[in-house]
């Protein structure tokens, strides 16, 4: 049951922003959740925000993973995914019929070509021991770039069958396809969490890589690894991103889109300096980041000044989430409860029961 | 002499103690770990804040804020954990923080260092940069510093863990000369030899409350310990030791021949029998830990091969080590052993979960299972299997350490130092563990910079000097001043 | 007390110092490269003077920030700042009341406003830097947007003297093609430049804040017991880099003439970039501020040979990624080697610079 509660208690940033946005969202107008049916796909506040956040949850987690093992972050994320949306273009342009399958296929390699750029970073990091920032920094720089040439210097349209649906709708399903696809992905995530020891890994590396070392966890691999999945992520992302725009805009897509996702891993009460995660609270995150966005917009408020409130809202969460305001709330919360902390257990005596500690193991 | 007194009643981790030091006074410091120690001297520097009590300096009442205010009202720290900053110069970690105007001046600095570390002996230059120097020199030169300051108050905080006996000597030389001159000096350690060699007080500590403050030279070795213990402590001498059965035909567990690694071991050869315990003694710098480390490949392995029961295995890395069967608890426990934000639990499953592989993780129950397990086993004090293990106290961390190698069953156990920084309590439990786990079978390399507690466990002790071994003892040959007199005869300059 | 026989280490160069003449090899041997390239442009001394005179506000910029990065921090809002800063006197200057010397001020009140803000939620509300400054980047942003849309020609007479001002130097120049000698030109952008170099490096090299800002970049800890005020020393930090990128908005309009929505966008990543190249590591407390501009130039330099040899617009983006590369990997090895025990870079006994400590 501690578990539980513990594992509760870290969302409270997330969630009770969460909470705020929506109040006031709710001030502004009662018909906050209503939902509709346009087009054959729910409608309305709620799903579009679930709609607009897709790329940004999948990037969100794999930024989580990139931060929490190697304490840094990867400023790269939205180039890779403009890489990797790219090939996924040219492929399905060069086939003469596009069905199911050159979708699938397509989809695949650029999730080859984002294994590849997460290998570049990756090696960068783990093995080079650059900073996260500064590997990133070659890719932010050149990527987009790249992403032209293989554009074949154009900005391609995509316009088939297919990808429309992927953009969109699937007719008969009333949730828009990139959500569908976002829960597929998280799912997924969860699938690896719960058969493998990643988090445990990851954490280890994060906190303490030479203890990890001595444990026989090879920190330069789990680093690593944590760069192919954001890799991979950043193919998924690139994948609904351009399916979503039908064309492929290697300047714009999902521009500066690393900003929030840092911003979502903070807000989900992750240190961006390393260590414990919680992937839970960077997808809350990153919700959220796209119901402020969206919130700011409901408001009204003129287009220039979004940026402004935007920047002083964050300022203000993060002032709430600091180390120096909890310690001062802490301490006043304390005055007015008695404390009831639990006392140490009682120190045996200063001996060893005679159990037989080193049993073989029956195995 | 002037009476410098300080009473300091009350504090959560203090529970109304009143301490008392006077001018030109060698104060001893003493207590279990969650005694109250650091806590006190964290008041004192300006860490922490009381709660309640009142603190004097010669008579007058103070309050510090910040370590800066301590520090300009005449109070010198010395901690444990290397308080420097490696990226400056030598010089610079001398005098910075210290209000010297605004302007730095270069030359005058790096005389002044040079004078301090000629007057002091210490092998290093003003000009480098500190990362180049040995834990030990840096160790120095944070004591410099503070010796520079012309305090009034001299905290040592276990100044000599990384110290040899040489540079102890030095130190304490250092410590008469500044009690000559009126400085008062509070020295924290687990090393009881030296409390009775320099100081002329001890205060002892148990949980948060004061036992009392006694006369160093007027008060045995056994009501000390049993002070800081509370109950009278059993002879620890009667320790029985486990001698292995060793027949001509024995397989030794573990053998390594012409070892050799990027920390400068020379290549030697090692090998342990099953139930052996054995010991590595020498002076600082003269390879335990290298020697240890380059068995389990903590440092990469630059030539040699190994056998485990007889056969050749491949061991490169950490991780081949504990799939034969090794383990290692490291002498640095806060930098290579503990995983400080995971759970006690976490900690303890972690090179066991790595064993079983990345692929299958242990249930939460499994994992519940085995940690309270050892919990138990080894007298855990933790609130809960879920607390982060930082929160632990130096020994129970340790005991963390141990029960996660323990949950592997090892074939060979390593301990780098599991007694240093340790309170007496835990160290006498550890070395009943040690004997107990060789007469169940197991091989332990047991490393201790206290001589006395390898020859009570080992049965056979290897003697380093330089780098390399010079000899080895066993049976009656294996005393104190046997110890002395290989590692004065042996080697190459002997 | 002195013991016999003490060894003393022969003390090697700092980590600082070796990549700052890392940085300065490369600059130099890719200057030399550039000029036999392309004689045409390079061997002009205009040309260099240029590389000042247009870049000004990013060396400007990258000054600010390596004193931040050093001190184990980072500002990426200083580009968005300097844009501000730009349409804040743009629009100051074209209003009734302008006049220059206010305009300094608006420049220098602005910068120090935001590093103010910023410095005090990063040092004693103890919150990422990477977060506040980018919430800085947005706010400035907004407010330029809000402050005005369209970009502003300044047209005031006394600030157009300002912007067409040259320090002409007689002695040195070249014959275009007419025959006739064109001296040199430096804008005063670059005298600030200089100025602010000399400053700043001095501040770090010999005052007790500089160095406190290494003790804090390298172990905030240790330094905070070494009695070092560490949270004054950061908020200082940022405030500096907060007024070097008020002071380059200044500077930026003072060259341009014009305040755009545009200005300076994506300065900050340039400014990184530079600070990195000129061997400012981004964990902190290593560094050297000569090597901010080395950085900043090497940057540009790069980015002039790409252009010079003739590779497409939409590509140089590309290859400034690969020299960047190629530069990161180089400093990671040399860094790397020199942490194994006992690795001494062979150089001859002239080049081994003097340890001045």
């Amino acid at each position: 049951m501690s578990t539980m509660k513990k594992s509760f208690s870290h969302l409270f940033l997330p969630l009770s922003v969460m909470a705020l946005l929506i109040i006031i969202n709710l001030v502004k107008g009662a018909d906050y959740f209503r939902i509709t049916m346009v087009n054959g796909a729910l409608y309305g506040n709620i799903p579009n925000i679930l709609f607009g956040a897709s790329e940004l949850v999948i990037l969100s987690i794999g930024m989580t993973l990139v931060t929490a093992s190697s304490r840094g972050q990867d400023i790269s994320i939205g180039e890779s995914a403009t890489i990797t949306s790219a090939i996924f273009v040219q492929y399905v342009l060069q086939a003469s019929e596009v069905t199911p399958l050159t979708i699938v296929v397509a989809f695949l390699l650029s999730c080859v070509g984002g294994l590849v750029l997460g290998a570049f970073n990756g090696t960068l990091v783990s093995i080079f021991k650059v900073q996260p920032m500064v590997a990133s920094l070659i890719l932010f720089t050149g990527g987009r770039s790249i992403a032209f040439m293989i554009d074949g210097k154009l900005s391609p349209i995509l316009a088939n069958d297919i990808s429309n649906k992927i953009g969109t709708v699937i007719p008969g399903i009333p949730i828009q396809t990139p959500i569908i696809l976002t829960v597929v992905f998280i799912v997924l995530i969860a699938v690896v969490f719960k058969t493998t020891n990643l988090r445990l890994y990851v954490e280890t590396v994060g906190i303490n890589p030479n203890a990890a070392r001595l444990n026989g966890i090879n920190p330069k691999k789990i680093i690593f690894l944590t760069f192919l999945i954001m890799g991979f992520c950043s193919a998924v992302a690139g994948f609904i991103a351009v399916n979503k725009a039908g064309r492929h805009d290697s300047v714009n897509l999902l521009k500066l889109i690393m900003m929030d996702a840092i911003l979502a891993v903070a807000i989900g009460g992750n240190s961006l300096g390393g260590g414990k995660f919680s992937i839970t609270g960077s997808i809350i995150g990153a919700y959220t980041i796209e119901m402020l966005n969206r919130t700011l917009l409901r408001l009204e408020i003129e287009p220039a000044m979004i940026k402004v409130f935007k920047a002083i809202f964050i300022i203000i969460l993060m002032v709430v989430a600091s180390p120096v305001a909890r310690a001062y709330f802490t301490k006043v919360l304390d005055k007015v409860r008695s404390s009831n902390k639990r006392k140490e257990s009682i120190p045996k005596d200063a001996h060893i029961p005679t159990t037989n500690i080193a049993v073989k193991k029956e195995e | 002499m002037k009476d410098i007194s300080k009473s300091f009643p009350g504090v959560k981790a203090l529970d109304s103690v009143d301490f008392k030091l006077r001018k030109g006074e060698i104060h001893a410091l003493m207590g279990e770990n969650g005694a109250g120690k650091s806590t006190l001297i964290k008041i004192i520097t300006g860490v922490y804040e009381k709660d309640a009590g009142l603190i004097t300096l010669q008579g007058e009442p103070i309050h510090f804020k910040t370590p800066q205010e301590a520090q300009d009202k005449g109070i010198g720290t010395v901690y444990q954990e290397i308080m420097l900053c490696s990226n400056l110069t030598v010089a610079e970690n001398m005098f910075i923080g210290r209000s010297h105007g605004p302007v730095v001046n270069w030359k005058q600095m790096n005389e002044k260092a040079e004078q301090l570390l000629a007057s002091l002996g210490i092998p290093a230059s003003p000009m480098q940069e500190l990362s180049s120097c040995s834990l030990a020199v840096q160790q120095m030169i944070a004591i410099a510093r503070a010796v520079d300051m012309d305090c009034k108050i001299l905290i040592l905080d276990e100044p000599t863990s990384s110290l040899d006996e040489d540079e102890v000597h030095k130190l304490f030389e250092l410590m008469r000369e500044l009690k000559d001159r009126g400085v008062g000096i509070i020295f924290i350690t687990h090393f009881l030899e030296q409390v009775y060699e320099i100081s002329d007080r001890t205060t002892v500590l148990r949980n948060g409350k004061l036992v009392g403050e006694y006369e160093t030279a007027s008060l045995p070795q056994i009501e000390l310990i049993s002070k800081m213990l509370g109950n009278v402590l059993e002879d620890i001498t009667k320790l029985k030791k486990h001698e292995p059965v060793v027949t001509d035909t024995s397989v030794p567990v573990f053998e390594g021949i012409g070892l050799s690694s990027v920390a400068g071991v020379r290549p030697f050869n090692f090998a342990i029998q099953k139930g052996e315990v054995n010991g590595f003694a020498g002076l600082l710098g003269s390879g335990r830990s290298e020697s240890a480390r380059a068995i389990f490949t903590a440092d990469k392995v630059t030539g040699g091969e190994v056998k485990m029961k007889g056969k050749r295995v491949k061991i490169k890395t950490p991780l081949h080590a504990i799939k034969q069967g090794i383990g290692y608890l490291p002498e640095d426990r806060k930098g290579d052993g503990i995983i400080a934000d995971l759970s006690v639990r976490d900690n303890i499953i972690l090179t066991l979960q790595v064993l079983k592989g990345f692929f299958k993780p242990f249930s939460l129950k499994q994992a519940e299972e085995f940690a309270d397990d050892y919990i138990e086993k080894l007298n855990i004090k933790t609130p809960t299997a879920n607390t982060p293990i930082r929160s632990l106290s130096g020994g129970n961390q340790q005991k963390v350490i141990l029960a996660r190698w323990l949950l592997t069953h090892p074939e060979y156990l390593i301990l780098d130092e599991p007694t240093r920084g340790i309170d007496v309590g835990t160290k006498v439990e550890i070395q009943k563990l040690v004997i107990q786990l060789a007469n169940e079978g197991m091989s332990v390399t047991f490393i201790s910079s206290e001589i006395g507690e390898m020859i009570r466990t080992c049965s056979r002790l290897i003697v380093m000097k330089d780098r390399e071994i010079v000899g080895e003892l066993r049976g009656t040959d294996l005393t104190e001043n046997d110890v002395m007199n290989v590692i004065a005869k042996g080697g190459r300059n002997a | 007390m002195a013991s016999v026989n003490v060894i003393k280490p022969k003390a090697r160069m700092s980590n600082s110092n070796i990549l700052f003449l890392i940085a300065a090899v490369i600059f130099v041997l890719m200057y030399l490269f550039a000029i036999i390239s392309y004689p045409g442009s390079f061997m002009q001394f205009q040309t260099f003077f240029d590389l000042f005179n247009l870049n000004a506000p990013l060396i400007i910029m990258t000054l600010g920030l390596c004193i931040v990065m050093i001190g184990g921090g980072i500002d990426i809002s200083i580009g968005s700042v300097c844009g501000l800063v730009t349409m804040a006197c743009a629009v100051f200057l074209e209003s009734d009341k302008g006049n220059i010397g206010g305009a300094i001020l608006i420049s220098l009140g602005i910068g120090i406003a935001f590093g103010i803000l910023q410095g005090y939620l990063i040092s004693y509300l103890e919150i990422q830097p990477f977060i506040i400054t980018l919430s800085g980047l947005f706010l400035a942003q907004g407010l330029l947007t809000t402050l005005h849309k369209d970009p502003i020609n300044v047209t005031m007479p006394a600030f157009v003297r300002l912007r067409d001002f040259d320090i002409i130097i007689t002695w040195l120049g070249t014959k275009n093609r007419l025959g006739v000698f064109i001296p040199c030109e430096i804008k005063p952008g670059t005298i600030i430049v200089v100025i602010l170099l000399v400053l700043l490096a001095s501040v770090m090299k010999w005052s007790r804040f500089g160095r406190n800002v290494y003790a804090v970049g390298g172990n905030s800890h240790s330094a905070n017991m070494l009695g070092i005020n560490v949270k004054k020393t950061i908020f200082l930090t940022y405030v500096i880099s907060g007024l070097t990128a008020g002071l380059a908005g200044f500077v930026y309009i003072m060259t341009t003439g014009a305040g755009n929505v545009g200005n300076a966008s994506g300065a900050e990543m340039k400014a990184i970039a530079s600070a990195i190249i000129g061997g400012t590591l981004l964990n902190g407390g290593v560094g050297n501020l000569l090597g901010a501009p080395i950085g900043t130039l090497t940057l540009l330099v790069i980015n002039e040979l790409i252009r010079a040899a003739g590779v497409q617009s939409n590509f140089q983006a590309m290859v400034s990624g690969l020299l960047l590369y190629f530069f990161i990997v180089l400093q990671s090895i040399i860094m790397a080697l020199r942490d194994k025990k006992g690795f001494r870079l062979a150089l001859p006994s002239w080049l081994r610079l003097s340890n001045k400590g």
